[in-house]
């Protein structure tokens, strides 16, 4: 029962739903904000997110008729409650539970929005989604690879799949070289620039959301920011030092995860729209390297223990 | 009027999602539209994004005199946009089909094909006034979630030693 209550306290209200939606749509704003004033304008005002998201749902949708319908308008649903399921499982507060192997069911969270785009591109029936959603395949096989190895390495030197293992994590040269890797990965998973290749705008329409309207497209929407928070929380989590207060760990979780969102949002004003090829060589060729390098060399200290 | 509403309202004055679509314009009017979202004007104040399908957007920016090959097009894109919708007719060809009038190849002005809410006229018009004209359509769009009567803004003409 105990166990229960914490589970939805985590789910609902901290890091779950009462906090992450109100950080999904300040992480939209501080990206559209930031891009903004990097090229000299006064940029959006701080509640934008929150006007989009209320006059989407009062939008009407185009009728959707039989099970294609049905689909699409089930695929952002499934997207939002999924990253929402990710934030909730963050460790953020010192002792909060967590149960050995939750750190596979979060990449599986993290996982489920990309995959319910591919999906709702290609249910759209529309030649726009279906490009973006080829796209977001290939893109997804070309940065999980490594963004995969790269938890997995640092998961194995640690001797557990535990969340809470991994945030109480000290310091080591491994450890920083694989959240490094974590951190090129995010910019594809976020499908921000220079790796924002299925929503690619002017290029394809809106890749897969091209026939998305009113309250799914702000589903979609949410479902994006909520991905902001679960991916760049993940970070935060495993830079963030072990303190025992828990006021401090909210602080420093949160203090952490607007740096990383800062940092991805000035990497996606800086930088243009690469190509397929280039994105999948950059990943495949440049930075599975290192991935490969953290896996080994925490594979090898694991033996040499 | 209860508080969804009111905030129902708010946010769609100012969150105005635009589709640009050209109907054989000369160009002008397009370069000022997209000038609109630039550093010195920066429409994005007013929440304004420019959409990339024509299901996300709110107000519909239609430029050019509406070519006959337009015609099916402009219908088709305007069925796209989900209601509330406004339309926004930018610069004179729309309006008036400007200096292509009775041109055998055009069958406009626009609004003998779809209703226009906001004309915004100049050959092209200056940016300032395509976002006055936008602002102007986001406002009809929440008149309308009101239920308020929209109250039509008398076309102010320049006077004569203005002209000259
Ligand atoms: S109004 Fe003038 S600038 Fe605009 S499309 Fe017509 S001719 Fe070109």
């Amino acid at each position: 029962m105990n166990s229960l209550t914490t589970a939805l306290a985590r789910l609902l209200v901290f890091p779950g739903l009462l906090f992450a939606i109100p950080a999904a749509w300040f992480f939209l704003w501080v990206e559209r904000k930031s891009v903004a004033l990097m090229q000299g304008r006064i940029g959006p005002p701080f509640m934008q997110p929150f006007f989009d998201f209320i006059k989407l749902l009062g939008k009407t949708t185009p009728p959707r008729n039989g099970l294609g319908g049905l689909l699409m308008k089930a695929w952002p649903l499934i997207a939002v409650s999924s990253a929402a399921g990710a934030v909730g499982l963050l460790p953020v507060l010192p002792l909060s539970g967590g149960f050995e192997g939750d750190l596979i069911l979060l990449l599986a969270l993290l996982e489920l929005p990309s995959m319910c785009i591919i999906a709702a591109g290609f249910s759209s029936r529309s030649i726009f989604g279906e490009i973006g959603s080829a796209r977001e395949a290939v893109l997804s096989v070309a940065y999980n690879v490594v963004f995969l190895l790269a938890i997995v390495s640092i998961a194995a030197s640690q001797h557990t799949f535990r969340l809470e293992g991994l945030a109480a994590l000290q310091y080591s040269p491994l450890h920083l070289l694989g959240i490094a890797a974590i951190l090129v990965c995010l910019p594809a998973k976020l499908h921000i620039n220079p790796f924002s290749l299925p929503n690619a705008e002017q290029e394809i329409y809106s890749g897969p959301m091209t026939e998305y309207a009113g309250p799914e497209l702000a589903m979609w929407e949410l479902s994006h920011g909520l991905e902001w928070v679960a991916a760049t929380g993940l970070v935060a989590t495993l830079v963030a030092p072990h303190v025992t207060v828990w006021w401090l760990g909210v602080l420093l979780f949160a203090a952490l995860s607007f740096g990383v969102v800062l940092l991805l949002s000035v990497v996606a004003a800086a930088t243009a729209r690469l190509q397929i090829d280039t994105t999948v060589r950059f990943y495949w060729q440049c930075t599975l390297i290192f991935a490969v390098l953290a896996i080994s060399s925490a594979l090898f200290m694991r033996f040499r223990l | 009027m209860n508080l969804w509403n009111k905030l129902m309202c708010y946010s769609r004055r100012r969150s105005p999602w635009l589709f640009h679509m050209n109907s054989g314009s000369c160009n002008g009017c397009d370069i000022e539209l997209v000038a609109s979202l630039t550093p010195r004007y920066d429409a994005e104040q007013l929440g304004v994004r420019l959409e990339g399908s024509p299901r996300h957007a709110d107000i519909l920016c239609v430029t050019g005199p509406v070519t006959r090959n337009a015609v099916g097009a402009i219908k088709t894109v305007y069925s796209q946009v989900c209601g509330p919708k406004a339309v926004v007719a930018i610069g004179s060809c729309p309006a008036t089909t400007n200096v292509f009038i009775d041109s055998r190849t055009l069958d406009g002005p626009l609004d003998k094909h779809i209703p226009v809410d906001v004309y915004v006229p100049g050959c092209p018009p200056r940016p300032d006034a395509i976002v006055q004209g936008v602002a102007r359509a986001a406002q009809i769009l929440a008149d309308r979630a009101a239920n308020k009567p929209v109250v039509e803004v008398k076309a102010e003409l320049p006077t004569e030693e203005v002209r000259q």
